[in-house]
């Protein structure tokens, strides 16, 4: 009933087969061939018979292309809309003001890929070689890959459910030719489900070096933080720290600054000082920041002396900082 | 497990709150929403389904963060923001977490599974209007729904909010594409966001760009139900759950909703609901 549009055939290595039935609770669940929603299935005695909880052919593949690089740094939030790909592209360019930084970012937000459009790159493609999928580069040193560049138009959604999602986040690790890089930064969706599993069980092996959490002041943007925080430490991610984003707002007029989203709960300082996770930095809500990722240009180069262009430097100095210990 | 036909057969309209970007304010529109629908009339009854599963807003905005929910014979209680008037009945995955903290880290089916039984086993007896409060994306939370809710179709409608700014257009285009291909009405586009008024000089500063949100409703021939400016007021309210639910109750409703009414969104709000009720009532 539900039509799904597909922007590349994936071949999808451990989840899914085409012909399984709108539930299939994936073939490496516990209770795959044993669910209701099985029933029926062709590859139901598969399922049952346990080969497919077996380790996903993918890892190895995937280890060996994540070998080439050296550092991974996760930026998650939990809440939606706080800066998480904003962020991410402001990391991306600074690592990549430093010629001699090979830097990637990787988009896994499958349904809402923002990458695309900040970064100014929202028109190309992705091609395909011997060696996989060329990442679409932003310059020299900056390589991505997102489902954004797979998609007739940018108005497509992507109704995919888990497995589909999951399918694709594998093909970006192995299947995508990043060569060496210093950093692979990796953009998140909102939340804690299939997409942060599916990349952190990819890269059980490769070790993810860190991850970075965005929220706002507010107590509403904090709760999603703590789950988060919580999820990190179930799954085992070192949390580099937190980044408080729109934190204040400067009047272009009268200069006075006020709160738009108040930290009624004492925002992202008391909640680092709560869970002992260090704060990096606040980055005053700017409108030229989200005007800058409309049009897909570098806030830090085009306002390199705003107060939010050096609180945001102050963060990836310190991330660099800690990722080089 | 009771049938979701039969258990939605008492309500009268089913509104689903989408945006496809996160943080635009979904969770907050759709708190007003119920706030003002509940507000239209003495005896409205509202419910509120918040399926964001990964990361509830909803407790916290009604002030009801501490609460949980019950059992019965009948199925699954509501928690009732208005006390004992029972007229605004809230369900949400945060009612069911032992502490605030706990990350719900669930695949899709345990989240397709969980969307069921809060529609197949809350109580939520008579309802003029349900509105559901989804998460970002167009993914397994929107196409367990619109599966569900298929015995409703009929009376199951959308509106689409957004902020101004172009990263978030493209992400509402994304839903606006969703609902034209599983068939759902979109009842029109709420633009939040727009425009903030610096309170030591009412300079008005578009933070996140302007109009954005009308255009779209233009070139889409869609209603266009208003546009909401940030409302600080509105942030700290819905942020701080004692500021609203200790103040006793007084005759025109409850701490949460008499606060409300006193903000400059609640009665951008009061025209956004009364085009609604026109909408849903003449079709």
């Amino acid at each position: 009933m539900i039509a799904v549009q597909s922007p590349l055939s994936v071949p999808d290595p451990r989840s899914v087969p085409s012909n399984a039935p709108e539930h299939c609770p994936g073939t490496n669940s516990e209770l795959a061939g044993k669910s209701d929603a099985c029933a029926g299935c062709a590859n139901q005695d598969v399922c049952a018979s346990g080969v497919t909880k077996g380790p996903d052919p993918a890892l190895p593949f995937i280890k060996q292309r994540m070998a080439s690089v050296k550092r991974k740094i996760l930026v998650l939030s939990g809440k939606g809309g706080v800066g998480k790909s904003t962020f991410t592209a402001q990391l991306g360019w600074a690592f990549a003001a430093d010629d001699e930084t090979q830097t990637g970012i990787m988009d896994v937000d499958i349904c809402g890929p923002s990458i695309p459009t900040i970064l100014g790159i929202a028109q190309e493609q992705v091609h395909s070689s011997s060696s996989g999928w060329s990442p679409v580069y932003v310059q020299d040193n900056l390589g991505v890959m997102s489902v954004g560049f797979m998609l007739p138009s940018s108005k497509d959604a992507v109704m995919w459910r888990g497995p589909k999602k999951n399918g694709l986040i594998s093909q970006f690790l192995k299947d995508v030719d990043w060569g060496d890089l210093d950093y692979l930064i990796i953009d998140t969706p909102p939340g804690t489900s299939d997409e942060h599993l599916s990349v952190v069980q990819y890269l059980k092996e490769s070790q993810i070096d860190g991850a970075v959490l965005i929220t706002t002041p507010q107590e509403v943007a904090l709760q999603d933080v703590r789950r988060e925080i919580d999820f990190c430490r179930k799954v085992g991610i070192r949390i580099l720290g937190l980044v408080e984003n729109m934190s204040g707002f400067v009047c272009p007029k009268c200069k006075t600054e006020s709160q738009i989203f108040q930290p009624t709960t004492g925002g992202a300082k008391r909640l680092a000082e709560e869970t002992g996770v260090e704060l990096l930095g606040a980055v005053p809500l700017d409108p030229r920041i989200g005007k800058s990722a409309d049009y897909g240009v570098s806030f830090l180069e085009e306002y390199p002396d705003s107060p939010a262009s050096v609180a945001y430097l102050n963060i990836i100095e310190r991330i660099k900082a800690i990722l080089a210990n | 497990m009771a049938n979701i036909a039969e258990r939605l057969a008492t309500v009268k309209h089913v509104i689903v709150v989408l945006s496809g970007k996160g943080g635009v304010g979904k969770s907050s529109v759709s708190t007003q929403l119920a706030l003002s629908l509940y507000a239209s009339s003495p005896n409205a009854r509202v419910g509120i389904l918040d399926i964001d599963l990964t990361g509830p807003s909803i407790p916290r905005m009604l002030g009801v963060d501490d609460r949980g929910v019950h059992q019965s014979s009948a199925g699954w209680v509501p928690v009732y923001a208005d006390g004992s008037e029972a007229r605004l009945a809230c369900m949400s995955v945060g009612f069911l977490l032992k502490n605030k903290g706990d990350s719900v880290v669930w695949r899709g089916p345990k989240k397709n599974a969980m969307i069921r039984q809060f529609l197949s086993d809350v109580r939520w007896g008579d309802l003029d209007y349900l509105v559901i409060d989804t998460p970002p994306g167009t993914s397994d939370e929107h196409l367990s729904l619109i599966e569900h809710m298929a015995p409703v179709r009929d009376r199951l409608s959308a509106v689409i909010v957004t902020t101004p700014q172009a990263v978030a257009l493209l992400d509402a285009m994304k839903c606006l594409s969703f609902t034209r291909s599983v068939g759902l009405p979109v009842l029109g586009v709420i633009e939040n966001m727009s425009g903030y008024a610096c309170p030591c000089c009412n300079e008005i500063s578009n933070v996140f760009s302007v109009g954005g949100g009308k255009e779209m409703a233009r070139t889409e021939k869609l209603a266009f139900l208003g546009a909401l400016p940030v409302d600080s007021k509105l942030v700290t309210l819905l942020d701080t759950p004692n500021a609203a639910s200790d103040s006793s109750s007084s005759q025109q409703g409850f701490g949460l909703l008499t606060q409300y009414q006193k903000t400059a969104s609640a009665e951008l709000f009061v025209g956004i609901v009364g085009q609604l009720a026109e909408k849903l009532g003449s079709e």
